[in-house]
């Protein structure tokens, strides 16, 4: 489906627009996660997996994966249609974000045909959650260096370690699983193999971690002879390294494929500016202060470029130097403005600054310190923002391996 | 919030880009950059002469008036190329001007005038004073009617550039208590008018003005009703080709400082390995990256109310942060060669600072946004 009908288009996106207008629910009466890592209560999870189940029924969600496996068959288009309508009318994040981001598209990629029938659906509908099982205690950013035990044992492997940071862990239905199949290759990364692991088995147990906010959303997985299907492999044993490195491109969105909606709602430039224009000190707008208004500034001039390289990326003709610059930097670029921005929000809110969550005189219910503790996890998680300057530096700037 | 641009790319400045990059590479390798900077002319007439057979001058000129009635969009790429190479000569105070009369100047002015710079003759602006700083209405020099009818000026110019070589002057004065632009020949100069500055940038060359003892038949000012508009058009789009130039020699400074560190070898490692070089690299690199973004923005929003002037300051602001870092982090990196003059470093932040003082610097642009944005 390459060609699409501008007519067809706009119908699809004046229904989308429509839809989320009359479905959006923006209070729930309890305090939406702002991002897939933040999911801490029940409460919020069922609730968030029911909005995804209806998005996907309603026509919004993997709207440009096949129709085969439970999406809608339609051009890329469509389903950028849909989130755009999504987002503009503030819906509520997406949660299965492991599964739609890295894990789907992958499967979509590199998986078997039946490995597609058996999971694709379920991870568009909600109904099966994911979850990763990439670092390890001992091991964040060196995931070649992965401990967890697989030793093959009939149509089975035998998985004995643990994972650490499983975002969803506890409501997960399936991991995709970075493990260790053979401990003897002379090169770290030819020893590990790539699974998709039912979590719903004996032998594993997931227990919470509680974050720097305060809030749960992470669980540690231990695996104690726990079993997992050989049919599960993607890519043979021995090629996990691969298949993981694929799948950090898609998490980091160096790669398309995704099946839409977003998974974060984090504040941006905007959302600050807003807060700017209403906030005073010494009774008087805190914008006129000149300090304050030159970096707020520069937070527009920021999130702006960003906004502005992307676009740019549509153009060959603007990133033929470094094609794969831009989108190998976003994430590096926008994590840490994130966190920068936050920061800067929790400064313009002066003596309340010193609040937080649940105070009743916080600014906005504490919500910019919770968000600038939170930007950490984005910062740190999917590979650490100094993690990507190396790979800035080596894969786009050519500069040798530190 | 309102809008702040978004990047647009015609065929037009596609193909124009192409054939820059091109041109500037061979035309301006940096053997030649140097050599030039110790010229007294400063750049190579026979690459000015395959500028104007190109039709580059002509490239933002109506086609009324001998141009391709394309418009500064189609202009960024061919200063981004130039200032990638830190190429030498008129370009960009020729298109200027062109600017300046295109906006303010009267049929006549623009029916004389236009076509002989589409077709390769050399123009510039007198803007700058000592006392003044870069708000371009704020203006010291004084034009008086005489009993004649005459203009008789008074003051002085500063960092007007390519002025020994310009066929037409366009200067800026005060006239009965307001802003007016008049148009000089080097005929009306009298001798020793102009003294040559040393500049930071030595690629350039730029000239102090004396303006007392000019005299000019009325004619030669520009439409009186149109100053105001015509001023800050120059005003930005001089920034706008101030952050073409820097964007394409952020990109050139990047290149060459990777080059050295992917080289240069200490305590037995390439110091490109070394993150606490990397890293630093990638930060000029994401800022390089965005400047970009800013700048193709900037371009193709240029005529747009109000957008234009937001996408224009952005652009440039984020240049020159971009620019100074990379330039001033190439210096160091480079250890004990980029304290040589023989470092190309050098070459780049002294280019930097040149753009950063011309026009507004960063923190000028970022005030301005304040302003237009809150």
């Amino acid at each position: 489906m390459s060609t699409v009908d501008p007519k067809d288009l706009a119908a699809f996106a004046e229904q989308a627009d429509a839809w989320f207008a009359q479905n959006v629910v923006r209070d729930p009466g309890f305090m939406l996660p702002l991002t897939f890592m933040e999911v801490g209560t029940d409460t919020q999870f069922h609730f968030l997996r029911d909005w995804q189940n209806k998005v996907w029924e309603a026509g919004y969600l993997g709207a440009a994966w096949p129709k085969a496996y439970g999406g809608g068959g339609l051009p890329q288009a469509f389903q950028n249609a849909a989130t755009r309508a999504m987002r503009k009318h503030h819906g509520p994040i997406m949660l299965n974000a492991i599964g739609l981001n890295w894990a789907g598209p992958l499967i979509l990629e590199m998986g078997s045909e039946a490995q597609k029938a058996a999971y694709l659906k379920g991870i568009l509908s909600a109904e099966d959650i994911w979850c990763q099982g990439f670092s390890e205690p001992g091991h964040g950013s060196d995931l070649g260096s992965a401990q967890t035990r697989a030793v093959r044992n009939g149509d089975h492997y035998v998985v004995n370690g643990s994972k650490i940071w499983t975002t969803l862990g506890r409501y997960a239905g399936y991991m995709i699983l970075l493990a260790r199949t053979d401990p003897s290759t002379e090169r770290k990364y030819d020893g590990l193999s790539f699974f998709l692991m039912p979590m719903k088995a004996p032998g594993i147990e997931t227990v919470p971690i509680r974050k720097l906010t305060g809030e749960h959303g992470f669980t540690q997985t231990f695996f104690t002879d726990a079993r997992a299907p050989a049919d599960g492999l993607v890519g043979p044993e021995g090629g996990g390294w691969k298949v993981a490195m694929r799948t950090l491109e898609y998490e980091r969105g160096a790669r398309g494929g995704q099946a839409g909606g977003y998974v974060s709602v984090g504040s941006n430039a905007f959302d600050v500016f807003d807060l700017a224009q209403r906030t005073t000190r010494g009774g008087r707008p805190v914008l006129e202060d000149p300090l304050v208004a030159d970096e707020m500034v520069g937070f527009l001039m920021e999130i702006q470029a960003l906004t502005l390289n992307g676009q740019r990326t549509q153009v060959p003709e603007l990133v033929a130097d470094r094609p794969q610059g831009i989108p190998l930097a976003s994430k590096l670029m926008g994590t840490e403005m994130s966190r920068r921005l936050n920061d800067f929000a929790v400064r313009l809110t002066g003596a309340r600054g010193a609040y937080y969550v649940d105070e009743p005189e916080a600014a906005d219910n504490g919500l910019w310190a919770r968000n600038y503790l939170n930007s950490f996890s984005a910062t740190i998680g999917g590979g650490t923002s100094q993690i990507q300057a190396n790979i800035v530096g080596e894969h786009v700037l050519g500069l040798p391996k530190s | 919030m309102k809008d702040l641009g978004r990047i647009g790319f015609s065929e037009d400045q596609a193909t124009l880009l192409e054939v820059a990059t091109d041109l500037c590479q061979r035309r301006a390798p940096v053997a030649t950059v140097r050599r030039l900077m110790e010229d007294e002319l400063g750049h190579d007439p026979a690459v000015w002469t395959e500028l104007g057979d190109l039709g580059w001058l002509g490239v933002a000129i109506p086609e009324a008036y001998g141009g391709s009635g394309l418009g500064l969009a189609e202009v960024v790429p061919l200063v981004e190329q130039m200032g990638r190479r830190l190429m030498a000569g008129p370009f960009v105070s020729t298109t200027l001007a062109a600017q300046a009369l295109i906006t303010g100047g009267t049929e006549d002015q623009k029916r004389e005038t236009l076509p002989r710079i589409a077709a390769g003759e050399a123009a510039t602006l007198a803007l700058a004073e000592l006392d003044t700083d870069w708000e371009l209405d704020a203006i010291g020099c004084t034009a008086t009617r005489r009993p004649d009818g005459r203009l008789a000026l008074s003051g002085r110019k500063i960092l007007v550039t390519d002025a020994a070589e310009a066929r037409r002057i366009l200067v800026s004065v005060r006239l009965d208590g307001a802003p007016a632009l008049v148009l000089l020949t080097p005929e009306d100069l009298p001798s020793g008018a102009l003294r040559r500055e040393t500049v930071i940038d030595e690629t350039r060359r730029s000239f102090a003005l004396a303006l007392d003892g000019i005299v000019l038949d009325a004619d030669r000012l520009l439409d009186p009703d149109r100053v105001g508009v015509a001023l800050e058009h120059i005003h930005l789009a001089a920034n706008l080709l101030a952050a073409a130039d820097m964007v394409g020699g952020t990109q050139a400074c990047i290149d060459y400082t990777l080059d050295y560190l992917r080289t240069r070898t200490q305590f037995g490692k390439v110091i490109g390995a070394y993150q606490a070089l990397k890293h630093p690299m990638v930060d000029a690199y994401t800022r390089y990256e965005q400047a970009r973004s800013h700048l193709y923005s900037a371009a193709h929003c240029f005529n747009e109310q109000g957008t234009g002037e937001i996408a224009v300051r952005m652009a440039k602001a984020a240049a020159d942060v971009a620019y100074s870092f990379a330039a001033d982090r190439s210096i160091q990196f480079h250890g004990g060669f980029g304290f040589t003059w023989d470092c190309d470093a050098q070459l780049y932040r002294r280019r930097a600072i040149w753009h950063a003082a011309q026009f507004g610097d960063a923190a000028f642009h970022r005030k301005k946004l304040a302003r237009l944005l809150f």
